[in-house]
């Protein structure tokens, strides 16, 4: 049997964080709220970077309860979209071409979204992680998780649900 | 509510720098009441292909509104913070048009303020999103 030999490192990485860029930077409101992706092999982490612009409340000071909220929707949003595309990322059946010319594939749609607000957020960066508990054809449900200093002490969770773009090939 | 402390909490919300940021107005203010707006702006949209605004920033107005509407509440004598809010989204938002944001505490005790919200676009018979969320009552 032969195998088939493994793609060049820089390829397998520049196929990947030009899917990855594609997908996060052509929406506007992740730019504006100054929040970026981590990449490790398909592990993504969201990094919401300190401004002044994201406080709510000035005598604290604390990160606005919106923010907050909001990171932790854009980092399930992107995770979910990731899986989604992931495998035909890796199968070549992706054009990333297209992708980062902005044919991107259509977004999930938030059905409904409950955050708890364990600590206040510190004028600092925080970081998000999402884990998916289910994808469906149609659902999703995904769960979400934000930390500052340390990832054991979360500032707050999300849970949230989602409807699924229909794949062009699916007609029911 | 006495014009003073309409005045405190008008004055305290827009000192926010992150409802500023989102361009946010309050339009009405009451006893337990508070009304915010926040306009189309491109750089809050969330799905480039329907120009559609982000989830996100409907969250950041529906949180800040829920507060305003503790803080307004004669029984609240201070500030207030989100224990958790839940936000169902019915419809996406209209492009072009502004969200607007009603909220109300529909129970307080001495330690949680229960707070129902509601936002529309142009199209008020049909709102974009609804919301539940419990709040602190804090400063005593």
């Amino acid at each position: 049997m032969v195998r088939k030999a493994p793609e060049p490192v820089q390829i397998v990485k520049q196929r990947r964080d030009a899917a990855l860029n594609a997908l996060v930077g052509g929406v506007p409101y992740i730019n504006f709220m100054g929040i970026s992706f981590d990449r490790r092999g398909d592990e993504l982490t969201g990094v919401l970077s300190f401004e002044e612009k994201l406080i709510g409340n000035p005598i604290l000071p604390a990160i606005h309860g919106g923010v907050t909220a909001a990171f932790l929707e854009v980092t399930a949003v992107i995770a979910l979209s990731w899986a989604y595309i992931w495998e035909d990322l890796e199968s070549g059946a992706l054009d990333v071409e297209a992708l980062a010319a902005g044919n991107l594939p259509r977004l999930p749609k938030t059905i409904d979204f409950t955050v708890d607000y364990l600590r206040s957020g510190l004028p600092r960066d925080a970081y998000a992680r999402a884990t998916i508990t289910r994808a469906g054809r149609r659902y999703a449900s995904v769960q979400a998780e934000a930390w500052q200093d340390n990832k054991d002490r979360p500032f707050a969770q999300a849970t949230a649900h989602f409807l699924m773009p229909r794949s062009e090939q699916a007609h029911d | 509510m006495t014009a003073d402390k309409a005045k405190i909490a008008r004055q305290f919300i827009q000192t926010i720098p992150h409802s500023k940021a989102l361009g946010m107005e309050i339009t009405a203010l009451g006893d337990g009441m508070a009304e915010i707006t926040m306009p189309y702006d491109e750089r809050f949209i969330g799905d480039p292909k329907t120009r559609v605004i982000h989830g996100g920033a409907v969250s950041a107005l529906m949180d800040t509104c829920g507060g305003a509407a503790v803080m307004s509440h004669p029984d609240a004598p201070a500030g207030t913070a989100t224990i958790d809010l839940r936000i169902d989204y019915m419809r996406a938002a209209t492009p072009g048009q502004a969200i607007t944001a009603r909220a109300e505490v529909y129970h307080i005790t001495r330690s949680v303020a229960f707070v129902r919200a509601t936002a529309c676009d142009d199209d008020t018979d049909r709102p974009v999103a609804t919301a539940t969320g419990a709040f602190t009552v804090e400063g005593r």
